[in-house]
């Protein structure tokens, strides 16, 4: 096992989607900068969308859509907490990436003038833009890191950030995946574009890796940010699907919608007015699941052959092609019976809920060289296309940061206190298996923060979380790839922390299913209407405050403010 | 401490008639996010080591000679 040493102006930590993104940008804009992608997996088929995406979820299109309206369509799907600038700054950016993304060979859904044929999910606009070709993401990417002569290394799990003597970024610390390597890479900034913290709550089915989002995510970046001093936001705002039960991947309502499919109960009727996934809609379905009219079901048999041709098509080979074997070893046709839902496991994603690192409107955090794009920054429902968008920003905000900052130098007392953590397992005889530590703790964050939050019940998590860390100089590793286990288990109990401390927190509920609290009920925008900052305070512990919400750019009436608390289908009373 | 060995199956199962991880091909263990396939020294021939599967499919769609099959994980299907 070597220690080795790299020197980069701009290390991209993560080559999902974000990640490539700013990386070429970051070049475009300087092409004489160093720019490397790390990536944990391989970046020819890594993160959310290894298999590509079957459509946008937010497209602001000319036309279709205003920035104004998607503003103002999010800060009320996130239940008014949002930093407007930052929602309007992928708004307005948001058809330029398409079209750029579309030069470079990525596919979109068109009408017969050639125009983009967006279609309607939301509750109030018309955001969703279908690609049925979606599949070939990943190559069109990986074409545009080598023509811009972007490094990559793959199988390489960043551990820690190292900081100058001010706090700001000197670069990142990382371990090989196959054989253990230490690396220390001294960068002038470092973009984080990790993904979401996926592996944090255990999926029904009790398979560690059959998680909604892809489990190589598992939330190493809010784990980074975090212990860099970054304030991270919202993490509160838990990140809760409908899929499909067991499979436990997106069904899909976005895809099935605009062909007429729904979200029905057990009777086969629709219980809520949009498919749209927010906090609200979890609620009602949370509601519809554990009441007498469930379970809840993605229902499509009424539709006619060509168009379940038509879906079938789109959702067996595209994001989670293994869906359509899944529901063949059921025997389940989408002609005849409908697909049974369930609820995923919380995670922290941005592009799906609003739990993130905090970013402003030029991807910045708060550590001075830190930039952060994609599911872990907090741009509220990113999706895809936001995380695209932030990453040209990241890109782009890192490049200019490189033009008057110089590399700052390496504090080794850092370097050795983490190559002393990271190497630890090894060393470890007869210690605890990676998977038996990881099974247990997210058992327990199933236990005690899996919404309705209850107070007690979350600060006996807390308790159990800080046994669990008390036993991870115990983990111990057999080979190179368990020891990427035993680290990311070190930033799952993070995520759980942080997690556990911003819930018991904000004193209220908010965001339907997402942070209902019974203890509190209610929704309190006199005391509440501001966002929960988590943040590693200065003597080392974990702290939460408050950070009030910018004035809004884009103004809400009293209508709009409530659409989204009106999702359940009103029923006619019946006749006496 | 002592360890218990448990028997599991795995999602990923590979033709040995059709892997040509003997002439040098990785790519099945290349593309898996979580790297959890690696290459039989002795048969030559690829598997899955470690059952940590996001049934996601790469292994299976690049695989140049259809060699791999993706199967949904048993607690799941």
């Amino acid at each position: 096992m070597d220690t080795i040493e790299i020197e980069v102006d701009v290390l991209v930590i993560g080559g999902g989607t974000a990640g490539p993104m700013a990386a070429a940008k970051a070049k475009e804009k300087n092409p004489a900068l160093r720019v490397m992608v790390m990536e944990k997996a391989n970046v020819k088929r890594s993160g959310a969308i290894s298999m590509g995406m079957d459509g946008l979820n937010n497209a602001v299109i000319p036309g279709h859509a205003t920035p104004e309206q998607y503003v103002k369509e999010i800060t009320v799907a996130n239940d008014g907490i949002v930093n407007q600038k930052t929602v309007m700054e992928y708004a307005t950016s948001s058809f330029a990436m398409i079209q750029e993304l579309d030069s470079w060979g990525v596919k979109f859904e068109k009408d017969e003038t050639g125009d983009y044929a967006v279609k309607k999910v939301h509750h109030i606009g018309t955001y969703v833009l279908p690609m049925p070709e979606g599949h070939n993401m990943k190559k069109v990417l990986y074409r545009q890191l080598k023509k811009r002569r972007v490094d990559i290394t793959n199988r390489l799990m960043a551990t820690r950030l190292l900081l100058d003597e001010h706090g700001a970024i000197a670069g990142a610390m990382a371990v090989d995946s196959r054989t253990a390597d230490f690396h220390v890479i001294r960068a002038k900034t470092v973009i984080l574009a990790t993904g979401a913290a996926g592996r944090l709550g255990m999926p029904s089915s009790g398979y560690l890796f059959g998680t909604y989002e892809n489990p190589t995510n598992a939330g190493d970046g809010y784990s980074l940010a975090y212990h860099a001093g970054a304030e991270l936001s919202g993490i509160e705002c838990f990140q809760i699907n409908p899929l499909i039960k067991d499979y436990n991947g997106p069904s899909c309502a976005y895809v099935t919608g605009p062909f007429g499919g729904y979200t029905a109960n057990a009777n086969g009727d629709r219980f809520i007015e949009c498919d749209y996934w927010s906090g609200q809609m979890m609620m009602e379905f949370y509601k519809e699941l554990e009441g007498g009219n469930g379970p809840v079901f993605l229902k499509m048999n009424h539709l006619a052959e060509e168009t379940i041709s038509t879906i079938e098509e789109i959702l067996h080979s595209n994001e989670r092609p293994s869906r359509g074997r899944f529901h063949e070893g059921r025997g389940l046709d989408y002609r005849s019976g409908m697909v049974e839902m369930h609820i995923s496991e919380i995670g922290l994603c941005s592009g799906h809920s609003g739990s993130g690192v905090w970013v402003n409107e030029r991807a910045e955090t708060t550590v001075p060289g830190l930039y952060a794009a994609g599911d872990l920054a907090c741009v509220p429902h990113n999706y895809m296309l936001g995380a695209f968008v932030y990453g040209k920003l990241a890109g782009e905000s890192a490049a200019e940061y490189c033009a008057t900052h110089a590399l700052a130098a390496i504090d080794g007392k850092q370097v050795e206190q983490e190559r002393e953590r990271v190497w630890g397992p090894l060393g470890v005889v007869d210690g605890l298996p990676p998977s038996q530590v990881e099974y247990k703790l997210r058992r327990m964050v199933n236990d005690y923060l899996q919404p309705p939050k209850v107070t007690r019940k979350m600060e006996i998590g807390l308790q159990r979380f800080a046994e669990i860390r008390a036993d991870l100089g115990r983990l111990s590793a057999a080979d190179p790839h368990e020891l990427m286990r035993a680290m990311e288990i070190h930033a799952i109990l993070d995520c759980a922390e942080m997690a556990a401390r911003a819930s018991l927190y904000r004193k209220e509920s908010r965001w339907g299913l997402y942070h209902y609290r019974v203890d509190y009920p209610e929704k309190n925008d006199k005391d509440w209407f501001v966002h929960v900052q988590v943040k590693k305070a200065a003597d080392g512990a974990m702290s939460c405050f408050t950070r009030s919400i910018e004035p809004y750019l884009v103004a809400l009436d009293e209508e709009e403010k409530t659409a989204y608390q009106k999702l359940r289908i009103a029923k006619e009373p019946a006749a006496a | 401490m002592t360890y218990a060995m448990n028997r599991l199956t795995v999602p990923v199962t590979v033709d040995e008639e059709k892997c040509i991880a003997a002439k040098g091909c990785t790519v099945c263990v290349d593309v898996c996010p979580l790297d959890v396939l690696a290459i039989d020294p002795i048969k030559g021939t690829a598997y899955m080591k470690f059952d940590e599967c996001w049934y996601c499919m790469p292994c299976e769609k690049d695989c140049p000679t259809g060699a791999v099959q993706v199967d949904i994980p048993y607690l799941l299907r």
